[in-house]
């Protein structure tokens, strides 16, 4: 491993935990889509602060790239404040119409400018060692690498400061604001953090890929953990763990970079999202299937408490009855014996003494509908899951 | 204007671009109105974005550019992260939110990695693949404008053919179910069109901007009616006109790409349609603000006066105007709109009361 690889690796890591943090927020305030707003609308901030200073890592670029990202989120808010369209709308034509700008004042200064759009959306992070800080011709490093480092340094900070503050501002606004916090405070906080993350990692990951940065560790994390604490420290493990997996993939590929750690990040997150206990597809799906046949079982029940005519009961008609597949009405069957809620006799079917008691319990549960008894209900379904 | 006039009778090229600019303008906006009105704006970005690797794919699997099946691979790619999106909303506890974010910046980098990588195949025929990210008008051919065309006429027939099915499930999809419809079916249906809208708008305003042509039209016109019909007609009306001004801008301009030039112009659009829509629109609003506030003040003067006189025994008796003097909230303007309105009777210097000013006064507070 060369030491410009082991640079690489490193920016790549602090850009992946700098993104995780705001982007665990976000995801949960469910403005996952800002971060693609404001990612695609610093672009003219870009451009005008390149235009003053020809310098992509200068202060006053970052300045001027993270105002127009806090103002994309002004815009998109006074938009959706006006009531004329809805929110997503808002997001949809703000930051198109700011990249149009950004992409038009590019074209129209080719000749004195050295700045690529492809370079803005797409970024570029094998090149960042290149770009290396000299102070007194000490070498101190790769000038990205201080600048998303100091950016990180800044947010973790603010995250430690204000945990609380963010904890509440994002569970309970109304909560806050009761308690005297200002969530909007708090709102315009986590977007100018998310604005400067955005500015600090665009030209090691492109300005697209910062997305899958921000939201994708957090959505992935968020299928696993609902504790915030456990959360963060996860989207950022995972991140740093993508990024390097990432790299070394798409240095063997010789393919792009950031491209390459987003599609690992995709994977991890189809992984996830596959196998995450209670949360995840599978799981979700057998839920499904149990309570289905729980429900059914159910149904049987009482339509045996409802009848009393043998003709009702009997083993053989009960598909006509109920019209169940000769499927269903085995499992039913076979999971109501296995909790000894039904006797048969002579292929006719009535209720045990624990059947009658749990079908009263459910009636007067279905009666009164009220949420208190729901707890109990549950258990007592769960009780057939063993 | 008269050189780019004289240019667009003469020049073949600037015809055909127009041309398309312009059914592709009609098309996303006609398509667009659904997209905004069953609050999926956003799926476009996500889906556009999504659309990178189908292409990618189709290049590395044929090898040559061949434009429609690189359009079939980004419809298909597109389609799959449609399918995806659903299945994370609908399965997990995550929002549409995150998983627009999710499939568009993986499906993105996806592309990205394929895209790099061709790029390194010792292939001369690669270059060209970025002009997807960007757009490029002046790539369209007279073959891509029918292609276009035929789509832009078939999705007029289904939208036309499915009128009623797509109006019930936009405005009360529980409602269309319970009557029997296919409401999967219909959804479906319109978010191919959506897709396939966007694959179309690829090539001429890119992977980026794709979500504003869509939007913008649809946005703008929503703020002019309430009716879809008309909606759904005047988004295709703004979409072709912006796709026809842009050209032309970008055109009579050096160094200005079109869809950039396009997405601002539908986004002017946009900015007119809110500030000066009657009714809906934030300066008719403001108006409305303005004059209720007027109003309110002319009331507060009268029931000034209604208190200085409801004692007297002629509750029309004249008072000098000086007596008005301690109140802050009269100016000759409001005492005469105030005579206009017929509630009081100025004379010289005194004012008085008519009977209907009295009433009005009276029941200021009760009267609702």
């Amino acid at each position: 491993m060369t030491s410009a690889q082991l640079e690489i690796q490193m920016i790549l890591s602090l850009v992946a935990v700098a993104c995780a943090i705001p982007g665990v927020f976000l995801v949960l305030r469910k403005m996952a889509l800002i971060s693609d707003a404001i990612s695609h609308s610093i672009l003219p901030g870009i451009v005008l602060g390149f235009f003053i200073t020809q310098d992509l890592a200068s202060p006053l670029l970052i300045l001027m790239a993270t105002l127009t990202g806090v103002l994309t989120v002004v815009l998109v808010e006074y938009i959706q404040k006006t009531g004329l369209v809805k929110e997503d709308t808002a997001i949809g034509l703000v930051f198109p119409s700011l990249f149009s700008l950004g992409v038009i004042l590019i074209a129209r200064n080719a000749g004195d400018v050295h700045l690529d759009v492809d370079a803005v959306l797409l970024g570029e992070v094998a090149f960042a060692p290149f770009d290396r800080w000299t102070y007194q011709g000490i070498d101190l490093g790769p000038k990205s690498l201080w600048m998303i480092g100091s950016i990180l340094l800044v947010s973790i900070s603010l995250l430690f400061l204000f945990f609380k503050e963010l904890k509440i501002a994002t569970f309970d606004a109304g909560l806050a604001a009761s308690l005297g916090f200002t969530p909007v405070g708090i709102h315009y906080g986590l977007m100018t953090v998310s604005s400067v993350t955005t500015v600090g990692a665009f030209d090691a990951i492109g300005a697209i890929l910062v997305v899958a940065f921000m939201i994708v560790p957090a959505a992935c994390v968020y299928l696993l953990t609902n504790n915030l604490k456990k959360m963060l420290i996860y989207a950022a493990l995972l991140s740093v763990l993508a990024s390097i997996t990432g790299y070394w993939i798409a240095h063997f590929l010789d393919a792009s970079i950031a491209g390459t750690i987003a599609t690992v990040l995709g994977l991890v997150f189809f992984i996830i999202y596959l196998f995450a206990p209670n949360k995840g597809y599978i799981s979700q799906w057998y839920k499904t299937k149990q309570q289905k046949v729980e429900v059914a079982m159910l149904v049987f029940m009482l339509h045996l408490a409802n009848h009393d005519e043998e003709k009702e009961r009997n083993k053989n008609h009960l598909q006509e009855h109920i019209n169940w597949s000769p499927r269903l009405a085995k499992k039913v069957l076979k999971l109501a014996f296995q909790n000894n809620m039904i006797v048969e006799q002579h292929h006719i079917i009535s209720l045990t003494k624990k059947g009658v008691d749990f079908t009263n319990k459910a009636l007067s549960y279905i009666s009164d509908n009220k949420n208190s008894e729901l707890e109990g209900m549950k258990q007592n379904f769960f009780l057939f899951r063993g | 204007m008269k050189e780019y006039i004289d240019l667009l009778v003469s020049d073949y090229t600037l015809q055909i671009i127009t041309l398309g600019t312009a059914v592709l303008g009609a098309l996303c906006g006609m398509l667009g109105s659904f997209a905004v009105l069953r609050k999926q704006s956003l799926l476009g970005d996500a889906i556009s974005h999504a659309s990178l690797p189908g292409i990618a794919i189709v290049f590395l699997v044929l090898g040559v550019k061949n434009n429609n099946g690189l359009l079939l691979g980004a419809l298909c790619s597109g389609l799959v992260s449609a399918v995806f999106i659903k299945g994370i909303i609908s399965k997990t506890h995550l929002k549409s939110d995150t998983a627009l974010g999710i499939v568009l910046s993986t499906f993105f980098g996806f592309g990205m990695l394929l895209l790099t990588y061709i790029q390194k195949l010792p292939n001369a025929n690669q270059s060209g693949l970025e002009k997807y990210l960007f757009g490029q008008a002046a790539t369209l051919l007279a073959s891509d404008v029918w292609l276009m065309s035929a789509i832009a006429g078939v999705s007029l027939l289904v939208v036309l053919l499915f009128w009623k099915e797509f109006k019930m499930v936009l405005f009360d999809a529980d409602y269309t179910k319970t009557l029997g419809f296919h409401v999967k079916f219909i959804d479906t249906l319109i978010t191919s069109f959506i897709v396939i809208a966007i694959v179309m708008g690829l090539q001429t305003v890119g992977v980026v901007l794709m979500s504003a042509m869509l939007l913008a039209p649809a946005a703008a016109a929503r703020q002019w009616t309430n009716s879809l019909a008309k909606m759904v007609f005047l988004a295709g009306m703004f979409g072709a006109v912006s796709g026809v001004l842009g050209t032309a801008v970008s055109a009579s301009a050096n160094n200005l790409s079109t869809g950039p030039v396009i997405v601002l112009i539908a986004t002017l659009f946009v900015v007119v349609s809110f500030v000066f829509s009657p009714i809906r629109g934030l300066l008719f609003k403001q108006i409305k603000l303005w004059k209720n506030r007027n109003d309110l003040k002319l009331m507060k003067t009268l029931l000034f006066m209604y208190n200085l006189v409801k004692d007297h025994e002629n509750v029309s008796h004249p008072h000098k105007i000086q007596l008005l003097n301690n109140f802050q909230g009269y100016t000759k303007k409001s005492l005469k709109r105030l005579q206009a309105e017929d509630l009081i009777l100025l004379n010289k210097s005194d004012w008085s009361l008519t009977k209907k000013g009295f009433h009005t006064a009276k029941n200021l507070y009760t009267h609702q």
